[in-house]
């Protein structure tokens, strides 16, 4: 294929929203995987965007300290562990509600994210390898929407395995008995409230290396804008997937994709509109809710003892 | 007794010995985000850093101060617990009503504003406007990127359309195509000022329609200037310096020098001028040649001949010889905007108003 020097014309758009899908959407992938093993286990936790952006800002730290972003990922779970604890914690407290509790671990995550992120000047902190998938084109384009982060590849592999936790083991059966029915769960025996506090925990972890792709990858700076909300729409997410790992995995690429319609759009010269297409991403949020939500019936999927006592 | 009154009164007596002798005087700051964004709010944080020559100044700041009552919240603690005769607001929205009504209730005290809409009529007479106009800069920019273009595409990612990004968009524009006749520019609008993860899809789509320079007004276009290096292509900054974004392909960018106004109004008040009668003037404005803004440091790729041509351009600049805005000049829907023979200075204020986009821009001013 030769190179056109014309720029990629319509096929850009197509580029963008493939890559687009594969770089934007792990954010997405990450936080809604995390709040469905949240959810799963009978718990909402709407304290992703915190949660989001301590991941992003301790992984730009410890990459820019340490010199290895992979200890800054690991760091980033690490942060989102703590996280999840204490939302676990706080929301198994007699009376208190879990989406009060949430929105007080939004404000607590980025508070701290930006409190700690004032120390970090550095423009740019070491960032994660990319693996190189494009290399038979002869398109840079191409090369660079195919140059995927191993972040993408992590995701995909946690979103089948979650899918095996819960439909193929023990431990993922408790977390459904918690979710479903914890006074049947207790009554055969399965300690709910250890469950629920893993299951919160671990959520936290997952979606705290959603984090660290914002700051070590795309767009790859800290700043305190860097989440735009993605951790809140992530937990939509979760809904629009009707809480299966493998649905959040193909939400996740829908919505990166539509992130980048707006401006690959624009660049190709469609200049009207352009509020309407850079909100895609947002009014498929509002449609799925539309369309899944009813008052007279339950979604399927749903766990039985979401948000209740 | 409130707090603040209390704690006013326990620091009185404190004051006082310091108040009978040398008084520093104590400049207050607010920035609309943090400091460390490398664009508009560490310009102005850079800006009270040069304050740090007047021992006789003390400097203080609050940064991430939202445009809503909070403003007034940091305005009065800054006065009150701080002892701030000077405010500087540096954001568009601090102004209305938030600067505008602290200023009432504190008539000693001068509040300076940037860039707002300040109207003599209704508004108290202790505060001030300084902006400045960076169209030059924003040329000179330009015209090293239609220096170094192989494609002869441009891109440039904007938050909104509104007068002061249509400026910097045109300004750019002319410029390149002063050097580069044949050199467009490809506009595409994020739709608001911080939106890093939409910043960095807008310059990769626009590198994958053949642009190979990249350039914005945002916030900070960091993130443009850091996907331009990483596609291979040159990146030109603005608000601030961004070389360290971009260590290979960064050619120059537009960037604001408020030092130079805080350094001026801090004498100034040191001298016993003031804004309320008017010995301090009430719009304070500069261009490059007052220093109010500059070129960024070239990257490694530009070329002597190239700099020698900037070089040459900006001193005609500086001397009067070369106006950015002389006609005739079309919009790209083919009016006629400024007519042959006529010469807009950039302290114009019909530019203040521009809502269109020059030829050679692919892009629409309105929505």
């Amino acid at each position: 294929m030769q190179l056109p020097s014309e720029g990629l014309g319509p096929w850009g758009v197509a580029v963008a929203l493939v890559g687009g899908a594969m770089r934007g959407s792990i954010p997405y992938m990450f936080v809604s995987l995390g709040e469905c093993l949240t959810e799963k286990s009978g718990k909402i936790n709407l304290g992703m965007e915190g949660v989001l952006l301590m991941g992003a800002m301790t992984a730009f730290a410890v990459s820019d300290l340490t010199g290895s972003p992979w200890l800054g990922v690991l760091a980033a779970a690490a942060a989102g562990l703590v996280l999840g604890a204490i939302h676990a914690w706080l929301t198994q407290q007699p009376a208190v509600n879990d989406v009060a509790a949430g929105i007080a671990m939004i404000l607590f995550g980025s508070g701290l994210a930006f409190f700690f992120g004032k120390r970090f000047v550095a423009p740019m902190a070491p960032q994660l390898p990319l693996l190189q998938l494009g290399g038979w084109s002869h398109v840079p384009a191409v090369e660079s929407a195919l140059r995927i982060s191993p972040l993408f590849f992590i995701g995909i592999v946690v979103s089948f395995l979650l899918h095996w936790l819960f439909t193929r083991t023990r431990w993922g059966l408790n977390i459904r008995a918690a979710g479903d029915d914890p006074q049947a769960a207790r009554a055969l025996g399965i300690n709910v409230n250890a469950v629920r506090f893993l299951a919160i925990t671990l959520g936290g972890a997952l979606a705290a290396v959603g984090g660290a792709h914002l700051t070590l990858y795309f767009p790859g700076i800290w700043s305190e804008g860097i989440s735009g909300g993605q951790g809140l729409m992530a937990v939509a997410l979760v809904i629009f997937a009707r809480w299966s790992p493998r649905r959040c995995l193909a939400a996740a690429l829908l919505f990166g994709g539509a992130q980048a319609l707006g401006p690959s759009l624009q660049s190709l010269g469609v200049n009207g509109y352009y509020h309407l297409f850079n909100a895609s991403p947002y009014l498929l949020t509002m449609a799925v809710m539309i369309a899944t939500c009813s008052p007279n019936r339950r979604l399927a999927g749903m766990p039985g003892a979401l948000g209740k006592k | 007794m409130t707090r603040r009154e209390l704690l006013a009164g326990l620091a009185a007596p404190a004051l006082l010995p310091a108040a009978s002798t040398n008084q520093p005087l104590t400049v207050g700051f607010i920035y609309n985000g943090p400091k460390n964004d490398l664009g508009y709010n560490q310009s102005h944080a850079e800006g009270k850093a040069t304050l740090r020559r007047f021992p006789w100044v003390k400097a203080i700041d609050e940064a991430s101060v939202p445009e809503t009552v909070a403003a007034e919240e940091s305005m009065r603690d800054m006065i009150f617990q701080d002892n701030a005769s000077v405010i500087f607001a540096t954001s568009f929205g601090h102004l209305d009503p938030f600067t505008i009504d602290v200023a009432r209730e504190n008539p000693s005290v001068q509040f300076f504003h940037c860039g707002g809409l300040y109207d003599e009529a209704k508004h108290p007479k202790n505060i001030g406007i300084y902006f400045g106009f960076i169209d030059e800069v924003e040329f000179l920019s330009g015209m090293l990127a239609g220096l170094s273009t192989r494609t002869g595409k441009l891109g440039f990612v904007a938050a909104k359309p509104i007068p002061q990004v249509l400026r910097n968009i045109n300004s750019f524009t002319l410029g390149a195509r002063s050097v580069n006749p044949r050199a467009t520019t490809k506009v595409v609008f994020t739709g608001d000022w911080v939106l890093p993860v939409r910043e960095a899809e807008a310059s990769s789509s626009l590198v994958d329609q053949g642009i190979d320079v990249l350039t914005g007004h945002t916030g900070s276009p960091r993130v443009i200037v850091q996907t331009a290096e990483r596609r291979g292509v040159f990146g030109c900054g603005y608000q601030f310096d961004q070389s360290s974004m971009a260590p290979h392909g960064f050619l120059t960018g537009a960037q604001w020098a408020w030092g130079t106004v805080y350094v001026r109004i801090a004498e100034m008040v040191r001298a016993g001028k003031s804004v309320t009668n008017g010995t301090i003037p009430r719009r304070l404005t500069g261009t490059l040649k007052d220093e109010f803004c500059k070129l960024s440091p070239y990257g490694p790729s530009v070329t002597e001949q190239s700099r020698s041509r900037i070089a040459a351009a900006k001193a005609s600049i500086l001397n009067g010889s070369l106006e950015i805005y002389r006609g005739p000049i079309r919009d790209n829907e083919g009016h006629t905007v400024v007519p042959a023979g006529r010469t807009l200075g950039i302290t114009d204020v019909a530019l203040d108003k521009m809502d269109w986009l020059v030829e050679g821009v692919d892009g629409r001013a309105h929505g």
